[in-house]
């Protein structure tokens, strides 16, 4: 993409931003994320469709945050996922340059996280028949089945934390898992401790998750985990109307209305 | 002899549920022994994961009660509270976590009688389900091993 080189360059050239966070050459076919500072090492820039990582996740990172003001690649998950952290006031309309990309790979430019909104409300979040089809499966098993299901599936985890550490809004400096005094969560490769990190990472990120699927794309052993939030995703929408983040809306669990129907509680 | 005994926890407010478990007592109203009652200040501070830990540590049921809707003490506690158990139970109903085993109710410092209705009626549900082995099977994985 030419006009993403040229703009990134001129944008280091003016000294507007520090560094591009874009995405460039991995190894094999893959693709990486990286971190121009000078304007010959833009040409390195590259998109396309192999570029699924979510870049949003390195805007809360300190050691990112000391390279200077960043300019960042973004395609329609980046979006969300930037467009979730200004909800949650971890970033600024002046603390970033975002390169916006369109479904059909044309550059667009945002001033404000409002144009993001106003650009995604014809980009929705959409789950995927397929994916509404595994869950609803799923939620039919009968009780003990579907325990046995989860077990297994959650059985290859390891806790490399790698679903963590792709997340963009897991951008907590000190996570309940690195507690041990008490030790939460387990360390070990343990069916309790997995199905205990799994619903943890999975209600902490319940009514915020933009769907972006970094978690599953970074897990070594593709556990289905993004299963778990795009079915949170649902019942958010079931229970609580839209989903998806809004400047005008406050996160699902950190607001509540009085009137809020349920029909379990006796 | 061996007949079932089931281990409940409950999770109660300071303000409402636990004052009201305390009018079921001062009032002499009897009721199922089987449940180890855990005061918090409002169940705005039941985090999930204490719930979790129960089942984890051996427990057949859980119980979470707090004040009224209008009725918190530090006027929204539960409010939140209330949100989070809808995403939370779920969540858990995808994971085949029986939901049957959590009752989550309202109970007021004034309804003594309510309290002692609840635990009733979840020892009988528990009774009924029997107890929670698929969960401890999982949790106990290690001593498991380690018999062998």
């Amino acid at each position: 993409m030419n006009e993403l080189i040229k703009s990134a360059a001129a944008l280091l050239e003016s000294n507007a931003v520090q560094v591009v966070i874009g995405y460039g050459k991995g190894s094999a076919s893959r693709t990486r994320a990286i971190f121009v500072t000078n304007v010959t090492d833009c040409e390195k820039l590259i998109f396309d469709s192999r570029c699924v990582q979510n870049l949003a996740v390195y805007l809360t990172k300190q050691e990112i945050k000391k390279l200077g003001k960043p300019a960042i690649v973004a395609p329609i998950p980046v979006l969300r996922s930037i467009l979730q952290l200004a909800v949650e006031n971890q970033i600024t309309e002046n603390d970033l340059v975002i390169l916006g990309i369109t479904p059909e790979s044309e550059l667009i430019n945002f001033e404000t996280f409002a144009s993001i909104e106003t650009f995604l409300a014809t980009h929705r979040i959409a789950i995927d028949e397929k994916y509404q089809e595994i869950i609803s499966k799923i939620k039919n098993m009968p009780v003990a089945e579907r325990f046995a299901y989860w077990v297994k599936e959650l059985e290859p985890c390891f806790k490399c934390y790698a679903c963590r550490a792709a997340c963009p809004l897991c951008y907590c400096t000190r996570c309940t898992v690195e507690d041990n005094q008490p030790q939460w969560i387990s360390v070990a490769a343990h069916p309790l401790g997995n199905l205990e990190w799994h619903i943890m990472r999975a209600m902490h990120l319940a009514g915020r998750c933009t769907d972006c699927e970094a978690c599953y794309n970074a897990c070594p052993m593709a556990i289905p985990i993004n299963l778990l939030t795009k079915s949170m995703l649902q019942d958010v929408a079931e229970n609580f109307g839209s989903y998806g983040p809004s400047l005008d809306k406050e996160n699902t669990l950190s607001s509540f209305k009085p009137d809020d129907k349920e029909s379990f509680i006796r | 002899m061996n007949e079932f005994e089931p281990k409940i926890i409950a999770f109660v407010c300071n303000w409402c549920t636990y004052a009201g478990a305390d009018l079921t007592g001062t009032s002499r109203i009897k009721y199922a022994q089987n449940v180890k009652i855990v005061r918090f200040p409002c169940t705005g501070r039941i985090d999930f994961m204490l719930l979790l830990k129960s089942f984890g540590e051996g427990a057949d049921g859980i119980i979470v009660s707090g004040c009224h809707p209008n009725d918190c003490h530090y006027t929204s506690g539960n409010f939140h509270a209330r949100r989070r158990w809808i995403m939370f139970r779920g969540l858990l109903d995808l994971l085949g976590i029986d939901i049957r085993r959590i009752q989550y109710s309202w109970v007021s410092a004034a309804e003594g009688a309510k309290w002692a209705d609840i635990v009733n009626s979840t020892v009988n549900t528990i009774r009924e389900l029997g107890p929670y082995t698929d969960y401890e099977k999982v949790a106990g994985y290690l001593e498991k091993e380690a018999k062998l």
